[in-house]
């Protein structure tokens, strides 16, 4: 039995019976779920190779609900589940959750990125739950010859005035006959009982006691481990090596050397290719395969030049990568260069050129950020199974939908007979959206005909990454002789993207605005970090608004205020991106909870930022405190407008380490190049923040109200940066403009 | 190649592997005990930390061969299932986001507590600073440390 009705354009819910009895409603474009303890105390199944993607009802009660999202650390397991289990109205301690395979046709596209999952999923989420309930209600009406509008629900039982109730459970086989309803009535936030209200992390316990959650973990019988070996700069490439003393290496099956895209591939929007050609080390255990590695002997040689066809939004284009070997002190005077140069115009409102010309006061400062690496704390590694007919993938990634088509493409397979299984990913902040290592170990299983694991040492994963890009940019305000702001103009660049947001904040709120940009083509891989763009964005325009409220003489939030009102009120031009009240909001929140107008205690700086990005608004303050004569974030005062909290405590938990994310990067957090190369490679040189430089306090605070949920994941990130500089520069008497500020501090 | 015999969790493990091999990986691969994690291979994160008769080590940098009648822990042995006062405090304080560093902050945070059971913030921050977390979750684990500490 199988009933399908279009809930929407890309959401449909199905039910049919499970073998055993009980319902089964499976649901396209849903989130992802996994195992938990629960399910090794009732005994189900919990093999890697077992997951679909259905919500179950067993008739002894148990919700088992499956999500298409990987986990890597936002908490989709649980509270993509908790919006399920609210419109099912069962009780939280019987539902299961798993994680489903990847499957485009039921569960859409599994992209987990952009602070989009809760947002994406929270309408058909919602409404897989309020139909299975509807469902359920409809069977017991049947079966208790009563009105169904007279049964009520609570914690996955079914009653009726009469007396008459029944568990979910028992009702579940006849609902999977009753056809899916077409229009279902979603729950008011004032009756959520669980969604809002906090709940732990479905696999906490497997995470606490070691279990196998993470892609590195994944191991099938007779798995053979691979390396690779990459050119040690980016623009080498392989000349020749000479493997045969590390072939004699004991475990060693196989080196070679292998292409990572056949010649013309034309590579889709995430299909990166940092290097063409790498040698690949395949053995019987990780220990072999490293020792071994070290054996070969290998020439290297400028690549030069090379030509790559790229598939993107304008259609497919040809794109001359250039083959210098880039050094940072060369980069930062390119980019200097560039600045000065015409650029694109991205948006102009009035007459900026005139309103500089004729302004009493024009500041103007520049601010760079330099590459960074993501060191998510698991490397790179993925588990292939390739074979004349078919392909088996699984590991951690965070966008399975965009890997599929790159994987048939260059395995010469169908995309059905493709199978990618998502691991719990071990971090991920934007670089497992890009495939090349998933690519890498599907060719070098082809190779061998045998179900490989690929893994990336700490150094390959620092120095073969998909980096934030290296940044600029360079703020004009101008302010008449009544100290008003007339003009703002904002020229950005990088390597190789530029970082602007034409349309955001203050756009909108300035008679006379202009956002101009430039790019600098380059062979350093580069990709989404948290928060593209609006993580350098809010440090640089963040730390200049703090300048020009000093140079006006305003208070840097009641300048904020000000400007948003005026946005609001008369906003200038079109498209601007943010909601000027829900902005203000947040700034009022902060003002409040961290005692903005109460006087500075003297060994105490603060300093504020606030930023919009990925639908949500996000500010925080920061208190900065002179420690061995190094400064120290101490305290954090943060206040959030995401919309809805789903998962209150996972939201703090994930806003504080956004918080401490953000501090560790702009301290510290650095990739330079000497000659192409990568000059961090592990963590002894390239430093993250660790537990003594956490601030001792982070008091987060959510801005209260119904609007469906927004991101979470990103948007603390950004304003971090701008707020510590704001901080750094009353505590030490000068501005940063350079990130990361420890290594400008050792200049000055 | 050589033969070991450990001592592991309580059980006795036999294994022939060369003798430059770092436990970590005799766990991982030889052992199919995958809790202890691999993160930087030269004991700069913490993501591999064990025990070593009741000493915090990082078992990346850890030969087979230097261990002889040591007897080690890893998180699978920490206790069965969860409960010990440290694991406790952990999903108390829903400290994990990805999850990946946590085993080693654990064995580091039991290790830390067996040698001093009432540890000052600066105590654990001391301690702990060998165990990074990329997701940020310090303040939690430090939470958690001082929950346990009181069990």
């Amino acid at each position: 039995m199988e009933n399908t009705n279009t809930q929407n354009r890309r959401s449909f819910l199905k039910s049919s019976v499970l073998a055993g009895g009980g319902l089964m409603l499976s649901f396209s474009w849903l989130a992802n779920a996994q195992a938990t303890d629960k399910m090794a105390a009732l005994n189900l199944p919990e093999q890697w190779n077992e997951l679909n993607g259905y919500i179950k009802i067993t008739p002894d009660n148990v919700i088992k609900i499956i999500c298409p999202n990987p986990e890597f650390g936002q908490n989709v397991m649980t509270s993509l589940p908790m919006m399920v289990a609210e419109e099912l109205d069962v009780d939280w301690k019987n539902v299961v959750v798993e994680m489903g395979p990847h499957d485009n046709v039921k569960l859409g596209p599994q992209f987990t990125g952009g602070s989009n999952s809760v947002r994406m999923y929270w309408k058909p989420l919602r409404n897989a739950g309020a139909s299975a309930k509807q469902m359920l209600i409809e069977a017991a009406a049947q079966t208790w010859s009563v009105p169904a509008s007279e049964i009520t629900t609570k914690a996955g039982v079914l009653s009726h005035s009469s007396g008459k109730s029944a568990k979910y459970g028992e009702m579940a086989s006849k609902a999977a006959t009753i056809p899916v309803p077409k229009d279902v009535k979603l729950k008011t936030p004032k009756d959520f009982s669980i969604v809002s209200h906090s709940k732990k992390n479905t696999e906490g316990l497997k995470v606490v006691t070691g279990k196998p959650l993470f892609g590195i973990d994944y191991k099938v019988d007779g798995m053979l481990i691979a390396m690779i070996q990459h050119p040690p700069a980016f623009g080498m490439k392989l000349k020749s090596f000479d493997a045969s003393q590390a072939l004699k290496m004991p475990g060693i099956k196989d080196i070679f050397s292998f292409k990572l895209y056949d010649d013309g591939f034309e590579q889709g929007g995430f299909d990166t290719r940092t290097f063409n050609e790498m040698i690949a080390i395949v053995g019987k255990s990780t220990w072999e395969v490293m020792n071994a590695r070290k054996k070969i002997k290998i020439q290297w040689e400028a690549a030069g030049d090379t030509k790559e066809t790229m598939m993107g939004r304008g259609g497919k284009r040809e794109v001359t990568v250039p083959g210098r070997l880039e050094t940072t002190s060369d980069q930062l005077a390119l980019m200097a260069d560039y600045a000065k140069r015409p650029a694109q115009q991205l948006r102009k409102d009035g007459d900026p050129e005139t309103a500089f010309k004729n302004a009493a006061l024009v500041i103007e400062r520049t601010y760079n950020a330099p590459f960074l690496a993501h060191n998510t704390m698991e490397p790179m590694n993925f588990f292939a199974h390739v074979s004349e007919d078919k392909a088996l993938v699984a590991g951690p990634l965070q966008a399975p939908g965009w890997m599929e088509p790159t994987l048939a493409k260059i395995l010469n397979l169908p995309a059905d007979k493709i199978e990618i299984q998502m691991t719990r990913m071990g971090g991920g902040f934007g670089r497992r959206a890009y495939g090349q290592y998933v690519y890498e170990a599907a060719r070098i299983s082809q190779r061998l005909k045998a179900p490989i694991k690929l893994i990336y040492t700490r150094e390959d994963d620092m120095t073969y990454g998909i980096y934030r890009p290296m940044y600029t940019a360079t703020y004009r305000a101008a302010l008449d002789a009544n100290k008003n702001l007339i003009a703002f103009h904002v020229k950005g660049g990088g390597i190789p993207e530029n970082p602007i947001h034409a349309n955001r904040f203050p756009a909108g709120a300035v008679d006379n605005y202009l956002a101009e940009a430039w790019e600098i083509l380059s062979n350093i891989t580069i990709g989404a970090f948290r928060a593209p763009r609006s993580n350098f964005n809010a440090a640089a325009e963040q730390s200049f608004l703090d300048e020009v409220a000093e140079a006006m003489g305003k208070d840097p939030i009641a300048f904020r205020l000000d400007l948003l009102k005026r946005a609001k009120e008369n906003p200038v031009g079109k498209n601007n991106e943010y909601d000027a009240d829900r902005y203000a909001g947040v700034l009022e929140l902060l003002r409040d909870k961290s005692g903005w107008d109460k006087p500075e205690n003297k060994d105490k700086k603060r300093g504020v930022a606030a930023y919009f990005c990925h639908a949500s608004y996000a500010g925080h303050v920061v208190d900065i405190v002179m420690r061995d004569g190094q400064p120290y974030v101490e305290k954090v005062t943060s206040a959030i407008d995401c919309g809805i909290v789903v998962n209150p405590d996972a939201a703090k938990n994930m806003v504080q380490g956004a918080v401490v994310d953000g501090i560790g990067n702009a301290f510290y957090g650095a990739l330079t190049h000497k000659n192409g190369a990568a000059e961090q490679s592990n963590f002894h040189n390239y430093r993250i923040i660790r537990h003594n430089e956490a601030p001792k306090d982070i008091d987060v605070h959510f801005v209260q109200n119904n609007i469906d949920p927004t991101g979470l994941g990103e948007p603390p990130f950004p304003p971090v940066f701008g707020a510590i500089a704001n901080a750094l520069y009353k505590s030490m008497g000068k501005r940063f403009y350079n990130q990361p500020f420890s290594s400008e501090m050792s200049k000055s | 190649m050589a033969k070991y015999s450990l001592k592991i969790n309580g059980k006795t493990q036999l294994i022939d592997v060369d003798p430059s091999t770092p436990i970590l990986w005799v766990l991982r691969d030889h052992l199919n005990m995958p809790g202890t994690k691999f993160g930087c291979g030269m004991a700069m994160c913490g993501a591999c930390t064990v025990h070593l008769d009741g000493t915090a080590v990082r078992s990346c940098s850890l030969p087979v061969s230097a261990v002889g009648k040591q007897a080690i822990t890893t998180i699978e042995g920490l206790s069965a299932n969860g409960t010990h006062p440290v694991q406790k405090a952990w999903l108390e304080h829903d400290v994990a986001q990805c999850g990946y560093c946590q085993a080693g902050q654990i064995m580091s945070a039991a290790a830390l507590l067996k040698d001093n059971p009432n540890p000052s913030d600066e105590d654990i921050d001391n301690y702990m600073s060998g165990n990074i977390c990329r997701c940020g979750t310090y303040l939690r684990i430090k939470e958690a440390i001082k929950a346990a500490a009181k069990k």
